[in-house]
């Protein structure tokens, strides 16, 4: 049964919320902070209460249209929006204010990397809407019975629904997507897309079907709180849906199923077949705002260069490793700071790339910080990697002094003076150091003539040791080897002067 | 001097040379309010020591001759859909019995501003949703020249509260017709301004797109002095148009040469005879004065009540969503959990209110959005360009406000049609959102009725200024007396 199963097709589209960064709410003056104090970021508009108006926020829209412009969308011309009414008390007008008739963006794609090379995902439209309150259901306890909280402060929050086409075809694919969108909400700076604040959320549509046939009824999943529950929840929810059509049991209805973590299951909601009638009609109090194709080709210019591009000009530029090109390319910040250095560096992009998402991530991510605290700058580091090119420290030195100048922010240079750090590569100097370690170690150069290579390692240790690190070790090695030889050809006549004897 | 008898201008200049105090004013309105209004039921709230202050400060004011303005201790009733921090504000409906609101309407801040005394909160029918004032939770509104007859609605309370001497101006809403048609049945002056020129910001709605906010009052300069006083761009209100260069003239132009459009669909069958003959005889007088009558047709106009009942009534079941006894408002069925609550404190609605909520649920329907509110959406473009090319032939239009004088209470239920013809005349101005302006011409029998004038947007001082013609030059009885008769004796100062 199970290599039948392998046939079948898995169709996921997905609806994503995205907060926008706004200060302002949609439609008041409220300030959009999060984690204040429950309902102190509160007026009559944002709580419905009666003869409270809505007063658009064109900030958001402004989001909107850079978010549509990023997404290669068809804007609308005029900005209208509508009513949708369900009653909940976390919704204070007994409607919700979207675009259903007109939405913002339509037809828009985003392209992505797949594990078999980059596809452009339909984007089917994206809509401004305004975000709920907060219910907080507490259970029966010592206190008394069950109670509902209400919390208003998220109410009237400007949010961004991106609905996708059914084009993704495996819970990977669907977190790669993702994953680049938010890579692009980010770079676009749009939005916090904070899955952990509830400021980044994704509802995916799933069903399977044997390939050429219709789509099959889909499942909706919710709570799916971070790219794993994603990617986990999907791939649960496929597997239960192929095994019920391997059975010959098919998903009569269309469902509502809730991820469940701990149990790692979904779970049944609720049955979709009555599609909910929610009164959409034109929102009479909101009059459209026309939007000026000028106003538009001003967003358009302001646009940053977005991930994919970024990852194609690290490769073709810069002839970055693939994994690298794009890691880097959709941390903003991390990004800058490699460009930034690489006008001051004139080595090679990759040894930057190696550094910045190697050595400074680590050390960023141990003390919580990121590339906005740096108290260096990138020409200074550009100027460490310059000091390690030029051999004036080793590698293990450099990543000492980065750990300095993150601590300090002082200069490389000066780190390097002040701590004595330079690199011995004055060949007498070392000639020195050698002949003193073999000097003082006659059985280890007797085993090493005997054949024992692993006293070669002893040497070299030893003269690390004494000069604290920072002899050049290319050149260490060289003289080793010389002085060594001088032995060999010498006979057994003593360290001393071996060499001229040769 | 007899208080009852002055109007805002002489008040104005009795208190300005202390003749009188804004105290003594008040207290003489309260007073008139505690002995008629038992019976007329104009008002549902009126904050006694709350007046009282607003009055004091306002003495305050003018002995420091500071910021005095036209309004500085005058009285002003105000529509209880209208909201006021701190005083409760009903909208005639039992589930905002206890509603206070946490801020003032932006008409009611200006009010405030300008030094004016909260008189009090008049009754309407529940939500505004009504042509008579009866069907509020606090009782009917009677009318004051015939108590077995209605005061028409919704603002009832403000019209009444105006013909009976309780307020020498008043603040209503209009949807429908709902200053106007009550204004034509109390022989007072009412007008709808220009959607957009009065702010709505802490109007409770009914339907967005129509409601506004206007003045009644007793004459054309009163009328005048509190429109100007409301008018003006508000921020906190998207649909608020902004501010005209010019705030408008002094009602002071000559009108000769204006064209008066005549549109005889406003004269068809249902309309009472003898109220035809007295808008006519108010055509009369105004070609006699200098203006040219013209007779066209609006044949959009033939639509208007059904687009209106359709557009309106969806919007009002929208309106209606959020009182769900959740935040404030009378919360019922609290231990049934979130939906029994919910619908336990929606039964509290009227019937009127319940009626027009079903209804626009309905007409919201998926399966008849495209049948009843896309068509109902093109009639009203129709209108508007239906208006805008009569605007190119006459500079305003001359019709009845009402189809037949104030019904009687036991009428209504049994004469829909007589009051959809009534609704007629008045909802095309909702529905292009036009100012319109009803006042009085005469009387028939005891009852006054009032004809209508329409113009374009931003023509309130022109309406006013050719009406004010019409009143100066209308035979002597076409204007009713200075208030209605046997509604308490004057009180001499």
């Amino acid at each position: 049964m199970w290599v039948s199963k392998l046939r079948y097709e898995t169709v996921i589209g997905l609806e994503v919320h995205v907060e926008l960064k706004t200060k302002a709410k949609l439609w008041c003056g409220c300030s959009t902070q999060f984690g204040a104090e429950p309902n102190t970021q509160v007026c009559p508009v944002c709580l419905g209460l009666p003869g409270g108006l809505p007063v658009l926020n064109r900030k958001a829209v402004e989001l909107a249209l850079t978010t549509g412009l990023a997404l290669n969308c068809v804007l609308t011309a005029d900005c209208r929006f509508d009513r949708k009414h369900y009653f909940y008390p976390d919704l204070p007008k007994g409607y919700q204010i979207t675009q259903f008739y007109h939405p913002i963006g339509r037809e828009g794609w985003l392209e992505v990397e797949f594990a078999d090379g980059p596809r452009r995902v339909r984007i089917k439209e994206i809509h401004l809407e305004e975000e709920a309150g907060r219910t907080y259901h507490l259970p029966a306890g010592q206190d008394g019975g069950a109670a509902s909280l209400l919390d208003y402060n998220r109410s009237g929050i400007p949010l961004l629904e991106i609905v996708t086409a059914p084009e993704l075809s495996s819970p990977a694919e669907a977190r790669l997507f993702l994953e680049e969108l938010k890579a692009v909400l980010e770079c676009l700076e749009v939005s916090d897309a904070k899955m952990e604040e509830g400021s980044f959320r994704c509802d995916a549509n799933l069903s399977v079907r044997r390939p050429g046939e219709a789509l099959g009824k889909r499942v909706e999943l919710k709570n799916l709180n971070s790219f794993r529950a994603l990617e986990a929840a999907l791939a649960y929810e496929e597997e239960r849906q192929r095994e019920l059509l391997a059975q010959g049991e098919p998903l009569r209805h269309e469902e509502v199923r809730a991820w469940d973590e701990e149990k790692g299951i979904t779970v049944y909601m609720r049955e979709k077949e009555r599609v909910a009638d929610y009164r959409y009609f034109p929102e009479p109090e909101v009059p459209p705002l026309a939007i000026p194709a000028a106003w538009v080709q001003t967003l358009r210019r302001r646009l940053p260069e977005l991930p994919m591009e970024k990852r194609r000009r690290y490769l073709e530029v810069y002839q970055l490793a693939a994994a690298d090109a794009a890691l880097l390319s959709r941390r903003k910040a991390e990004a800058a700071f490699f460009e930034a250095t690489l006008r001051y560096y004139r080595g090679s992009a990759q040894n930057v790339a190696n550094w910045i998402l190697g050595e400074l991530t680590r050390i960023m991510k141990e003390a919580k910080q990121s590339v906005a605290d740096l108290r260096f700058s990138a020409e200074d580091l550009a100027a460490l990697l310059q000091l390690q090119d030029q051999k004036v420290i080793s590698g293990k030195i450099a990543k000492a002094v980065l750990e300095e100048m993150f601590r300090t922010g002082n200069k490389p240079a000066a780190i390097i003076e002040e701590h004595g750090w330079q690199q011995i590569s004055d060949p007498g100097t070392i000639k020195t150091l050698v002949r003193e370690t073999l000097a003082a170690n006659p059985a280890a150069v007797e085993d090493y003539l005997g054949g024992k290579e692993k006293a070669f390692a002893f040497f070299v240790g030893d003269v690390m040791r004494k000069s604290k690190g920072r002899v050049n070790p290319e050149l260490l090695n060289t003289i080793l080897r010389a002085e060594l030889g001088n032995y060999t050809a010498a006979g057994h006549s003593g360290g001393q002067g071996g060499h001229e004897a040769g | 001097m007899v208080i009852g008898k002055m109007d805002v201008g002489a008040l104005r200049k009795a208190l300005d040379r202390r003749e009188i105090s804004a105290v003594e004013l008040t207290t003489y309105y309260l007073d008139r309010i505690a002995q008629l209004d038992p019976e007329l039921n104009a008002f549902i709230t009126v904050p006694r020591a709350e007046a009282l202050r607003m009055a004091a400060a306002a003495d305050r004011r003018i002995a420091a001759q500071e910021g005095v303005t036209a309004l500085t201790g005058i009285p002003v009733a105000i529509k209880d859909n209208i909201c006021t921090a701190g005083i409760r504000t009903t909208c005639g409906s039992r589930l905002l019995a206890d509603f206070i609101p946490i801020y003032d309407a932006t008409v009611v801040a200006k009010l405030k501003q300008a030094g004016a005394v909260l008189l009090g909160k008049t009754n309407l029918d529940e939500f505004a949703m009504g042509s008579a004032t009866q069907y509020s939770f606090y009782g009917p509104t009677r009318n004051p020249w015939d108590r077995d007859r209605v005061a028409g609605g919704s603002s009832g309370g403000s019209a009444v509260a105006v013909a009976a001497g309780m307020a020498p101006l008043a603040l209503g809403t209009d949807t429908g017709g709902s200053i106007r048609q009550p204004a034509a049945f109390c022989g007072v002056w009412g007008l709808k301004p220009t959607y957009g020129r009065v702010s709505r910001y802490g109007l409770v709605p009914y339907a967005p797109s129509f409601d506004q906010i206007g003045p009644l009052a007793r004459n054309a300069r009163d009328l005048f002095l509190l429109f100007r006083a409301l008018a003006g761009h508000d921020p906190l209100d998207p649909t608020s148009l902004p501010a005209p260069a010019e705030t408008g003239g002094d009602l002071s132009g000559s009108i000769r040469g204006l064209r008066v459009g005549l549109p005889r669909e406003f004269f068809g069958a249902g309309l009472d005879a003898e109220l035809k003959e007295r808008v006519l005889t108010v055509a009369q007088v105004l070609a006699e004065a200098g203006c040219v009558l013209v007779e066209l047709s609006l044949p959009s106009v033939a639509y208007a009540l059904p687009a209106y009942y359709l557009l309106a009534y969806a919007e009002a079941s929208s309106s209606m969503a959020r009182y769900d006894g959740v935040r404030f408002g009378n919360r019922s069925g609290a231990e049934q959990g979130i939906v029994g609550m919910m619908t336990a404190t929606r039964q509290g609605f009227g019937p009127e209110v319940k009626r027009r909520v079903l209804l626009g649920t309905y007409f919201l329907s998926a399966d008849c959005y495209e049948e009843y509110y896309r068509p109902a959406q093109k009639v009203r473009a129709w209108l508007r360009q239906d208006f805008a090319a009569a605007y190119r032939r006459c500079d305003l239009l001359l019709t009845p406000t009402t189809a037949a004088p104030a019904f009687r209470f036991a009428d209504e239920a049994g004469d829909e049609r007589a009051l959809a013809l009534t609704e007629q005349c008045t909802v095309a101005a909702n529905l292009t959102g036009d100012p319109a302006l009803s006042f009085p011409c005469g009387r028939i029998n005891h009852l006054p009725v009032g004809a209508q004038l329409i113009g374009p947007a931003g023509a309130e001082e022109l309406l006013i200024r050719v009406a004010a013609v019409y009143a100066e030059k209308a035979p002597d009885d076409a204007m009713p007396e200075w208030t209605a008769p046997d509604v308490g004796e004057q009180i001499e100062v």
